[in-house]
């Protein structure tokens, strides 16, 4: 996910000194570790590695896992280095880690957000953690056998001297947690020493998973747990106007109600996300009784009350052609001029993206408990640092004092970056004076979300006499994401919406980049996708719409665009993109098209150093789309786990698949108008291909996050597809809907 | 407040009521254990088994019985918990996923989900394995179109690995318990 965050981060690994760790772990008292160090102190080595006595390896994983596989992935960089036996390691979830260090805050573990963990410095710092362990170990062995250390080796959990003797870790444990700390982190390894990074690797909870035990936030208690459940205001920005709780009160097992102020217009949303009326009882479904007993009229927001859909498109058509008043985001030599020249072909389309909700599978959840002087939340958090900072603004109880565990969770596509159902949560238990275990019903889920931008993209090509790109330009009229946003407070207008380094830009000498704000009082956030799948969809159909109309090849026409292989700008290689694109069209065997009335699509795009292409083989049956095939390349640097490469690439696939085919939120009257799956259709396992085809290219590069990325190529691609297998251009999505009205 | 707010509660049997209150309860037969409810008898098998029975690995997922999240076997077949309400389940055997694996070994299914990795998230699998639990025994080897017509959802698109995890199930000699 590429989050704008601009917060300040405080680590104690960020000076990069692996001694630090071991330090904020001996500053700490036994009783503040809730998990690794309480039970097993003598064996500790560090903040993330704990030895038991039988040779166990256990290793502290610090992100929340949301099906993004860093529960396995980042302790598979610890034990890396640690030279552990990755079948024997046991991982355990961190809660996150706030201390009070002599510099300030910090973060114990490191950047604990669900993103920031596949970038450069999560390798160095996770393995500088292995690598002072091992180090640790050596020396105890060194002493235990009066060697020097410099003789002795490891591998697979044990320490081995030249003459072959061999200590296992779990002898050494006790004596090395005794020993100081390196002066100096210890070096790492070469990557042609690695036996565990690049090596597929099992979900470390598969088994939990499986056996229906592991407990996510949703399904987690604190003593006598209240259940709340809320009901909303469904006009954003709206009050409460009138409330009658007094049936509501008389449902056997509610105990009381709490109203919920929303949050003061135009002040950025950090708190709750809308006003409410929360009803708390025994149990969920009593909770459930009493908020239908509820008897409320809201108050809209006049700004917003007659928000819809309909009126956006209708404003954002006036908006596109009035290009003095757009916001520039890039301009590059002269478009218009180009429009001018003799012989000039103009090619314009508009596609059109609705909001979007995340529709997690776990809705938000979060269980909670608020006394005066200490706090513990358990709940699926995107950013337990953020989580942090206003449950300690909304109870005035320290940070230090806050405790935040942090359950597997079901899912997040962006949505818990948003901690609104964490300060609903303690508002709540703070008035009622007991725990409380929030629960979200899907229709809470889908009305007060932090939707994906609606916008209209228009794209407009100037072709030469001799049919050569000579101009570019994209206009987008959308509804900004940074609105009340403190995430992206100081950035343009158009962040998270237009990114001006997004292929092609840069590759065409003409190439203009324009904007437009729709206003509209419906809360916007990240999707999975982001910046990139909002403008790709465009720019990629848009190319396969040239290709067509001047009879090119789409996968010719891109590599002419892309050029030789060189770095255009720090983080895009042309050549890298130019890879994955041909072996995409290479795998769907790009050269043979179908006769049989399927078409193959293809489509790639970049970002962060990331890159993918897709490609697509559909043919429409009836009112359904078949995907016969579904290929998937992919560059993003060195691959920790292969086996979570493969899943991950293959859900950012299909989760556009799905948004692209199926997914719409719509207003009318300033209310969202979907309320359940029925009405907000998710991909079911007959509309998914039955693989996706991963082709992984291990470039050695910087490994790059490339979520957003497989998103961003995979819905082009896949309406790429559609056009070559009906010939209707679809420009508008959902485009189940629009293709069978076209059809 | 109660003692300690903080402790953590793990799921914890409810003891059955005493013989003269059984009356006015509701006998559930649910993994092979026998419960009384003396709750509201509407109130669905979902909740009961969540909050109740703090039996979480049944999941919420939309409450209408559009996404299988909540999917059980209900005398083998698979139904979805959050539809049924109680009171209709008088004499009826319940089983969910803490109770598909047998004492000594795993159902075939959750075997071959470990062995596929089909896990994503992690939060409908529960759902699907009970899904899949109720096609396999209704079908031992399914074909393509019965997988296609499970109807739980997977926000995480993981089904392609499901369908090779039923595949391999279906195909792997050992009979499950249920």
């Amino acid at each position: 996910m590429s989050l704008d965050r601009s917060r300040r981060r405080f680590l104690v690994t960020s000076a990069g000194a692996a001694g630090a760790l071991l330090v904020g772990w001996r500053a700490q008292a036994q009783d503040d570790l809730p998990y690794l160090g309480a039970r097993f102190a003598p064996q500790q080595l560090s903040d993330f590695v704990r030895i038991e006595t039988d040779g166990a390896v256990v290793i502290g994983a610090r992100g929340c896992e949301v099906g993004q596989g860093v529960k396995t992935g980042l302790p598979m960089l610890i034990a890396e280095e640690l030279d552990a036996d990755w079948s024997r390691v046991r991982v355990e979830q961190l809660p996150y880690g706030y201390i009070e260090a002599d510099s300030g805050p910090g973060d114990r573990y490191g950047d604990q957000g669900v993103g920031g963990d596949a970038g450069p410095a999560a390798w160095t710092q996770l393995r500088q953690a292995g690598a002072v362990a091992r180090w640790l170990l050596v020396q105890a062995a060194a002493q235990q056998w009066n060697l020097d250390a410099a003789t002795l080796r490891t591998e697979s959990g044990f320490v081995i001297a030249a003459d072959g003797r061999k200590l296992a870790y779990g002898d050494l444990a006790a004596n090395a947690a005794t020993l100081d700390a390196p002066a100096n982190p210890p070096p790492l390894k070469d990557a042609s020493q690695f036996r565990i990074i690049g090596k597929p690797a099992r979900s470390v909870d598969a088994r939990e998973v499986v056996l229906g035990r592991t407990e996510y936030g949703i399904d987690s208690y604190l003593g006598n747990t209240l259940v709340a459940v809320i009901a909303r205001c469904p006009y954003p920005g709206g009050t409460l106007d009138t409330l009658d709780d007094t049936q509501a009160r008389q449902v056997t097992g509610v105990h009381r109600t709490i109203i919920l102020p929303g949050p003061k217009s135009d002040a950025p949303f950090d708190g709750v996300l809308a006003a409410g009326v929360a009803v708390l009882a025994d149990d969920t479904w009593s909770a459930l009784r009493g908020r239908d007993k509820l008897k409320i009229t809201w108050k809209p927001d006049p700004s917003w009350a007659k928000d819809s859909s309909a009126g956006l498109e209708e404003k954002a058509g006036a908006l596109l052609g009035d290009d003095a008043n757009a916001t520039v985001v890039r301009n590059d030599g002269d478009f218009a001029r180009t429009k001018k020249a003799p012989h000039t072909t103009t090619l314009s389309a508009r596609y059109r993206l609705p909001f979007l909700a995340h529709a997690t599978a776990e809705p938000p959840s979060a269980t909670i408990a608020v006394t005066k002087d200490k706090v513990v939340l358990i709940a699926g958090v995107h950013d337990p640092d953020g989580a942090s900072q206003l449950l300690h603004a909304l109870t005035g109880v320290p940070r230090e004092a806050i405790e935040i565990r942090l359950p597997r969770a079901g899912g997040d596509l962006g949505r818990r970056v948003h901690n609104d159902f964490v300060a609903e949560a303690a508002l709540v238990a703070k008035e009622a004076g007991v725990p409380v275990k929030l629960a979200w019903l899907r229709e809470d889920d889908l009305s007060h979300d932090f939707y994906r931008p609606f916008g209209v993209h228009e794209l407009t090509a100037t072709l030469d006499r001799k049919q050569h790109l000579a101009g570019w330009s994209h206009r987008v009229a959308a509804t900004p994401r940074n609105w009340r946003n403190s995430q992206l407070a100081g950035k343009p207008i158009f962040a998270g919406l237009l990114d001006a380094d997004a292929f092609p830009a840069g590759l065409l000498p003409n190439f203009q980049q324009l904007f437009h704000a729709l206003p509209c009082g419906l809360p916007r956030g990240e999707l999975l996708g982001g910046v990139h799948a909002f403008q790709a969809f465009a720019t990629q159909c848009f190319l396969d719409e040239i290709a067509h109309a001047t009879h090119q090849d789409p996968v010719v026409l891109r590599m002419d665009l892309l050029g030789a292989p060189r770095m255009l700008r720090p983080g895009f290689d042309t050549g890298r993109l130019a890879g994955v694109l041909r072996i995409a069209a290479g795998k769907i065997d790009w050269q043979h098209k179908p006769k049989n009335g399927h078409g193959l699509g293809i489509a790639c795009h970049a970002g962060g150093g990331a890159y993918a292409a897709h490609a697509f083989e559909v043919s429409v049956e009836g009112n359904d789309l078949v995907i016969h095939r579904a290929i998937c390349a992919i560059d993003a640097g060195r691959v920790l786990n292969p086996l979570n490469l493969q899943a991950q690439a293959s859900a950012a696939t299909l989760i556009a698949v799905s948004a692209t085919l199926h997914e719409a939120i719509t207003l009318k009257n300033g209310q969202v108008q979907q309320r359940n799956f029925p009405d907000y259709p998710l991909l079911r396992m007959g509309q998914a291909p039955h693989s996706v085809d991963v082709h992984s290219v291990d470039s050695g590069a910087d490994p790059a996050d490339f979520h957003d990325i497989v998103a961003a190529s995979a819905a082009p691609a896949l309406a790429n597809a559609v056009f070559a297998a009906t010939t209707v251009r679809v420009r508008r999505l959902p485009l189940m809907p629009e293709l069978l009205r076209l059809i | 407040m109660p003692d300690n707010p903080f402790r953590r509660t793990k799921p914890e049997p409810v003891p059955p009521v005493a013989a003269s209150a059984r009356e006015k309860t509701l006998p559930l037969r649910i993994n092979g254990k026998a419960f009384f409810h003396n709750g509201d008898p509407e109130m669905p098998l979902l909740w009961y088994l969540r909050d109740v029975l703090r039996l979480t690995g049944t999941k919420y997922g939309c409450g209408i019985g559009a996404c299988g999240a909540c999917t059980v076997l209900v005398d083998g077949k698979a139904e979805h918990a959050c539809m049924l309400p109680v009171k209709s389940l008088a004499q009826r055997e319940v089983t969910t996923i803490e109770d598909l694996a047998g004492k000594d070994a795993l159902h075939p299914l959750q075997e071959s989900w470990i062995a596929e990795d089909a896990i994503g998230c992690g939060y409908c699998q529960p759902g699907m394995i009970m899904a899949a639990a109720a096609l396999l025994k209704r079908k031992p080897h399914p074909d393509d179109a019965d997988i296609d017509a499970i109807p739980n959802l997977c926000r995480c698109g993981t089904y392609p690995r499901i369908r090779a995890a039923i595949a391999r199930a279906a195909s792997a000699p050992v009979e499950g318990k249920k």
